[in-house]
């Protein structure tokens, strides 16, 4: 599904350059549930947005599903991260003057589905997420745990072939952090493909795979058994 | 861009940011509103200033016969000096490069009678040209023209209030008055801003005057009219080369200040013409101010508008926006609510001119004001567009910003 091939990431601060990524490879297969991990600073992040399309690499191959992504002007990478890619944030990114259902719909709008549909297929996401009743809420008007939720049900709306998450827990307390993982397991279990980046240990081990980032290389990359986050919730 | 998708967003867009709206709105309605106003009671005072001074036609001279000072080329002095139908031929043939027309004026206090109506009104022969310097507005039928001039008709042109004396609620056209002695036709009524002593009036053709008193061919006074174009300027040497003939013609020495008398309403026009050409700079420069002003604050609440939604413009790209309906998603909302609010601005700021009418003339000076439609349209298009352009800049330039940067937290 993801194909990397030494992929380089610098910053310029100043007269100086960070170098942040310094040859990652790294690839994912189909359904897969893959935590990157790393202290603050080790490029988690930025190796995210890259393979979210909201940053270029300096240098390196990036393939999603078949079709390499290089040489991307604004509108390609718009239309690319449209058809294969859904994010959750770590601050939720809603629209706050929207509704749940609007938010979650979005999306779609960009994808020229008609007005109907994209109803239709909002609220059955949001349903899933279990926020039916909420529908027709501010996001102010919610609580982080059901904000994020939304976030992952208009992340999910457009039917991406990767769900990236950067921190999705990170601004949660850690009843709703089980919570959420619950929701991104069972979506998991459906078959999606997931990236999650995490500086918590046990949000880590509740995916299948973790990758160990540090000073801009991945240091160990290890199958992990799943601990289901339903045991807590 | 226009489909019904689009407008659906940005309508809920504008109902859910009612601040947003409301500023960008406001500003341009406010602007409209003083520009159309501001411009409407300067046009207001214009037309003040015009009924003042305008009643008459300022491109004439007016000249009258006087009784010479100085004995000259053997004649004595205190001769009295006549014009004749020879002195307008004499115009007509030396200085038609800049003559517009001339009249004579003929004025014979005459008892006027219909039925068993009668009374004393002025009776006076004129050319055609006289309606032009006088400026005379027809109410029905006619003034006098060339042919009556030449065939000597028995044709009256009478005033409003004439008609009034004579005719009570009953139509002049047609019937006939006798103007001491003599049967005329009335052809026309007229009426004049010069006030009801001018609407007692009554004009014939001048040949027909001179016709009834003996065939003569004397004239009282005549009217120069000039083309307006030859300024002041050329005005004031045109009365001095007529002045010039005329002391020839008569044989009045050129020191004689009292031969020929001449009332040159130049110096009247070329004061007129300042004046309303400084008003009309001032109402420019103002009104220009107020649209300058008007394109500032809305580009500035642009620039803060764009800046509020970097954010949610970032979470759009990351949904999948194309930086295509970024901008289009800025612009086609800008757009909307300043052409809407332009327009309503417009509106009522040309509403409250009608209102006003002559309700301030008394005090301020300031009749019946109006704006252009065309001037005003055309003021608010250029706000519509300059807000547009002060939004596609910064639009732009969030388009092309990562989604990344756009979606940092602050």
């Amino acid at each position: 599904m993801i194909e990397i091939k030494d992929l380089h990431k610098s910053y310029k601060m100043g007269s100086n350059t960070l170098h942040v990524l310094k040859g990652i490879n790294f690839s994912v297969e189909e359904g897969e549930l893959v935590a990157i991990m790393g202290s603050s600073g080790s490029g988690k992040s930025t190796l995210l947005n890259i393979l979210g399309m909201l940053d270029v690499a300096d240098s390196g191959e990036y393939t999603l599903d078949g079709v390499p992504i290089k040489n991307l002007n604004e509108t390609k990478a718009a239309n690319y991260r449209n058809k294969f890619l859904g994010f959750v944030f770590q601050s939720f990114n809603l629209i706050n003057y929207k509704s749940a259902l609007e938010n979650v719909a979005l999306p779609l709008y960009y994808q020229r589905v008609p007005r109907k549909e994209r109803q239709e297929r909002a609220l059955k996401y949001l349903e899933q997420v279990g926020l039916k009743e909420w529908a027709t809420h501010l996001p102010s008007e919610l609580s982080g745990g059901q904000n994020q939720r939304v976030a992952i049900a208009r992340a999910m709306a457009s039917e991406p072939k990767v769900l990236l998450a950067d921190e999705p827990t990170g601004a949660l307390d850690s009843t709703t952090s089980y919570e959420v993982m619950d929701l991104i397991q069972k979506i998991n279990d459906q078959g999606n493909t997931i990236l999650v980046v995490t500086h918590e240990d046990d949000i880590a081990h509740m995916c299948k795979r973790i990758v160990y980032l540090k000073d801009g290389v991945i240091v160990e990359d290890k199958k992990v058994k799943q601990v289901r986050a339903s045991k807590y919730v | 861009m226009f489909s019904r998708d689009t407008w659906t967003e940005i309508f809920k867009t504008i109902q859910k940011n009612k601040l947003r709206t409301f500023l960008s709105g406001f500003t341009v309605a406010l602007g409209i509103f003083i520009f159309v106003s501001l411009f409407g009671l300067g046009n207001g005072l214009i037309n003040t200033f015009d009924k003042f001074f305008q009643e008459d036609a300022t491109n004439v001279l007016y000249f009258f016969p006087g009784k010479t000072t100085v004995p000259y080329k053997g004649y004595k002095s205190s001769r009295r000096i006549e014009f004749e139908n020879s002195d307008l031929a004499d115009i007509k043939k030396n200085f038609p490069m800049f003559l517009e027309y001339v009249t004579p004026r003929i004025s014979r206090n005459r008892l006027v009678k219909f039925m068993e109506e009668s009374d004393n009104y002025t009776t006076t022969g004129v050319d055609w040209g006289h309606q032009f310097a006088e400026k005379t507005i027809m109410m029905k039928g006619r003034y006098l023209n060339v042919e009556d001039i030449k065939h000597r008709t028995k044709y009256a042109v009478i005033g409003r209030l004439v008609e009034q004396d004579l005719f009570g609620s009953k139509n002049a056209l047609g019937k006939y008055l006798d103007i001491g002695g003599s049967v005329f036709k009335v052809i026309g009524v007229f009426q004049d801003d010069g006030g009801d002593r001018e609407e007692r009036g009554i004009y014939v053709p001048y040949t027909t005057l001179q016709l009834i008193e003996k065939n003569t061919d004397k004239i009282d006074q005549f009217v120069v009219a000039f083309k307006p174009e030859l300024g002041y300027m050329g005005a004031m040497a045109f009365e001095r080369s007529l002045d010039k003939f005329f002391k020839d013609k008569k044989f009045i020495s050129p020191k004689d200040q009292n031969g020929i008398f001449i009332r040159n309403v130049a110096d009247q026009l070329q004061q007129n013409q300042q004046f309303a050409r400084v008003l009309q700079i001032i109402v420019a420069f103002v009104a220009f101010g107020t649209i300058i002003a008007g394109i500032i604050g809305i580009s500035n609440i642009m620039v803060f508008v764009v800046k509020e939604r970097t954010k949610e413009l970032g979470i759009r790209k990351a949904l999948g926006a194309t930086p295509k309906e970024v901008i289009s998603t800025i612009l086609l909302e800008s757009v909307f609510i300043t052409t809407i609010s332009g327009f309503t601005g417009m509106l009522i700021g040309i509403a409250l001119l009608s209102s006003l009418g002559e309700s301030l003339s008394e005090n301020y000076f300031i009749l019946n004001p109006y704006i252009n439609t065309a001037v005003a349209i055309f003021a608010t298009l250029l706000l519509v567009l300059f807000g547009a352009i002060a939004g596609y800049i910064p639009a732009k330039r969030a388009a092309r910003i990562k989604p990344i940067i756009a979606l940092r937290d602050e």
